[in-house]
């Protein structure tokens, strides 16, 4: 199952102390709404002091010009709020161009069994989502690191080849790139064979 | 690794034309637009009606044959005018390998009966050849 990209917009329930609440806005990865919901509310208590009881999602990627949301303030949010009610519930944020290889750096930090760390590591993918995905396929590899024990701080295309850092993705850029696949050992329908496979 | 002094022949490159081996593109051939990584390439097919995806090598084959000349990060009309350009399914279907798979794909589409007609013609066939052989050691 892979990952998806949603945008989780929410705020405190206004009050009589603050009757125009800040509004949040959140890229987060995760399988599903419900546990991008859930995300958001788990860094956003971090963050600041406003939790699940005593706040509301507005909304969960329905517009990409949230930037917008938060210059026009309560006005805008009414607007957003219309908007939203009219527009088709899909949720997650696509990639523009799901055919282009990107690379992408991901910075994170992540709680070993020891310690909290920061990373920095770069995926070679198709999508933000895939790469993420990658992500935390390799932190589990490598450091048996879990979903819950990573957070995700920013993930960001490396447009230029040159401002790429890691070995592991430079070697991928050089140009002319080729190599052989050795030692391709196909499957058999049977225990036995009688001739021995070729493996190149 | 400098691929000119290595003992293989197949590499996985751009241009390179595959044989896809899984998926619903199975048993189609493409070309390869963009290396990924290790385990992944771009493969676009335009006149086989293969879409440009992302397919892991472990379920594709490298054939001999090769695009020369392909960019990096090719479009599907780039690869499609090479692909036309340097007859490429002309090549594939004349290869010896093509026509093997074409010939245990058509024998597995046989129906019970078409089997028993290609009975009787290896037969007949079987026939007019000790027939010819017979008359040739007597001659």
């Amino acid at each position: 199952m892979g990952l998806q990209e949603f945008q989780v917009i929410g705020r405190h329930l206004p009050t009589e102390h603050e009757p125009n609440p800040k509004i949040y806005r959140m890229r987060i990865f995760a399988p599903n709404e419900v546990v991008a919901k859930s995300r958001f509310w788990y860094f956003l208590r971090q963050l600041k002091k406003v939790k699940k009881a005593s706040g509301e999602i507005i909304g969960v990627n329905v517009a990409s010009d949230m930037g917008l949301l938060l210059i026009l303030g309560p006005v805008g949010f009414f607007l957003f709020l219309r908007c939203w009610s009219s527009m088709a519930r899909d949720y997650q944020i696509h990639e523009k161009k799901p055919l282009k290889v990107k690379n992408f750096g991901i910075w994170l930090r992540y709680d070993s069994r020891s310690g909290t760390h920061n990373m920095y590591k770069e995926f070679r993918d198709l999508s933000r989502a895939d790469a993420v995905k990658s992500l935390y396929q390799d932190m589990a590899a490598r450091h048996r690191a879990r979903f819950r024990s990573i957070h995700i701080l920013r993930v960001v295309e490396i447009e230029k080849g040159d401002d790429i850092r890691r070995p592991y993705i430079k070697q991928l850029l050089t140009p002319g790139l080729k190599f052989p696949l050795p030692h391709r050992v196909g499957k058999s329908r049977s225990t036995f064979v009688a001739t021995r496979p070729t493996t190149f | 690794m400098s691929a000119k002094d290595s003992n293989f022949k197949r590499f996985v490159e751009l241009g390179r034309v595959v044989l896809l081996k899984s998926g619903p593109s199975a048993g189609k051939i493409a070309v390869i637009a963009e290396i990924i990584d290790h385990n992944r390439a771009i493969v676009d097919g335009p006149t086989t009606g293969v879409p440009r995806q992302s397919f892991p090598y472990k379920h594709l084959t490298l054939t001999p044959l090769k695009l020369t000349g392909l960019p990096r990060a090719a479009g599907t009309g780039v690869v499609k005018k090479l692909v036309e350009k340097e007859q490429l399914t002309e090549k594939w279907e004349k290869s010896s390998w093509a026509q093997k798979r074409a010939a245990v794909e058509k024998r597995r589409s046989l129906n019970d009966f078409a089997r028993f007609g290609v009975l009787l013609a290896k037969k007949s066939r079987r026939d007019q050849v000790r027939k010819a052989v017979k008359k040739a050691k007597k001659a």
